[in-house]
């Protein structure tokens, strides 16, 4: 069983590898629009290192939801989905693998390039670690939280549009711990309880989401 | 000889109705597979043939009746679809995994048979292309290696859609044989075709969905 999750996640790996351009545009969309923000609001140090939480999470989370929208597409129409379903080893498993890999591919690589692009909207170094924290403990969620909604659409023609509006709200909570974590340690407060909440909710999130995206494929399959 | 196939049992359809866009594709579908034995779907184009081998696969629920493998309704028993060799319009190989990796996924994601990779690809005519992208085969050579599938593991019950479409002859050949193997090591199957295939010798059964 874990050697069909092995396998599911090394294949993954090797794909992107082979296709990289899914895992660079996402992240040049990153950096290209929380680079704008400088552009457009000028020089003003105070008010970039004000709103520089918010801009590097509202970016965060359009990111991971323009990634994933080839989460379970490819698989889809080339009917490896269908043969998926046929193993031994449960779709539910299976789907982790997946998004585990897809984390792999965009996730950590947005969170390696978040220092540079907080230099670039001052925020304070201090602050560096805890940005990349609520990051670390967010973009999971985000991924899992977002592969329901794309389950749920992979069958349909133009899946795009409907899929941001079923899943942006479910972003929310996630968005306001994040955010709220970073304004409290900025004001030098603790930030534990917004932090265990959004590790709460990752967890909820990885022992619910994978039966609901299995459920979700197969509703698509039928 | 080969070795016989352990997991098998009776298939037997009861009273199946598949409706698509509200429009009823077929109803009060009756049938009964054994192993050893063959059912060949004819119908004409959009009688509910692929959409019958779907349900049977899992894939999509019936709108009404059962099916049962060995007296149990299929959804309760794991196993049943566990031991589904599939394959479909789609071929379910990844394009940017080479012939080789393609084939070796295929096995280690079920109950493997005994038959050695290479000896697969030498057998399907694709030795040489064994580390080709497959996005770089023909469509023919896509099918081929889709059909390797049959091969890779050691299930008993083949479920194949159109599964000569594309092929050369010579393959088309291979794989006859192949399917009166896998009927005399007490395998079942179930398939659509619109080529002519060559099934002398083993049982089948016709079933028209057209009336």
């Amino acid at each position: 069983m874990l050697d069909a999750w092995l396998q599911i996640f090394k294949r993954d790996l090797l794909i992107a590898f082979r296709r990289r351009s899914e895992i660079i545009h996402p992240l040049i969309f990153f950096v290209m629009v929380i680079s704008l923000f400088p552009l457009a609001i000028g020089d003003d140090k105070v008010l970039l290192q004000k709103i520089a939480p918010a801009i590097i999470w509202v970016t965060a989370l359009l990111a991971t939801m323009l990634s994933l929208d080839n989460l379970f597409r490819s698989d889809f129409e080339d009917g490896s989905l269908e043969q998926m379903t046929l193993l031994k080893t449960p779709l539910s498993l299976l789907v982790t693998a997946k998004i585990t890999a897809h984390w792999f591919i965009t996730g950590l690589p947005l969170l390696l390039i978040t220092p540079l692009l907080a230099v670039l909207l001052y925020v304070p170094t201090e602050m560096i670690s805890m940005l990349l924290l609520t990051l670390l403990l967010g973009t999971p969620t985000l991924s899992l939280i977002g592969a329901v909604g794309i389950a749920l659409t992979v069958g349909l023609r133009q899946g795009g549009v409907i899929l941001s509006l079923l899943i942006l709200p479910l972003y929310i909570p996630v968005l306001i711990f994040a955010t709220l974590a970073l304004q409290n340690s900025a004001q030098g407060f603790s930030a534990e309880a917004q932090l265990a909440m959004m590790l709460a909710i990752l967890v909820l999130a990885i022992t619910l989401s994978p039966f609901a995206i299995a459920a979700a494929l197969k509703v698509s399959l039928n | 000889m080969e070795k016989q196939y352990l997991f098998t049992a009776d298939l037997n359809v009861k009273n199946l109705a598949c409706l698509r866009n509200e429009q009823v594709l077929f109803s009060g579908l009756n049938v009964s597979l054994s192993p050893e034995n063959v059912l060949f779907l004819e119908g004409e184009n959009g009688s509910g043939k692929t959409s019958l081998l779907r349900i049977l696969c899992g894939f999509r629920l019936p709108d009404e009746g059962d099916i049962t493998w060995g007296n149990q309704s299929i959804s309760s028993v794991p196993e049943y679809s566990q031991n589904i060799s599939y394959v479909g319009h789609k071929n379910g190989i990844k394009d940017e995994l080479t012939v080789e990796e393609n084939l070796n996924l295929m096995r280690s994601m079920a109950t493997a048979s005994d038959i050695e990779t290479e000896s697969v690809l030498k057998q399907i005519g694709l030795f040489k292309q064994a580390d080709v992208l497959s996005r770089q085969l023909s469509a023919g050579q896509k099918r081929k290696l889709a059909l390797a599938r049959l091969m890779m593991t050691n299930n008993s019950f083949w479920i194949l859609d159109e599964p000569f479409t594309s092929l050369d002859k010579a393959t088309v050949v291979f794989f006859e044989s192949l399917i009166k193997q896998h009927i005399a090591r007490g395998g079942m199957l179930i398939l659509t075709s619109h080529h002519d295939i060559d099934l002398s010798g083993l049982s089948v059964h016709h079933l028209n969905l057209s009336n």
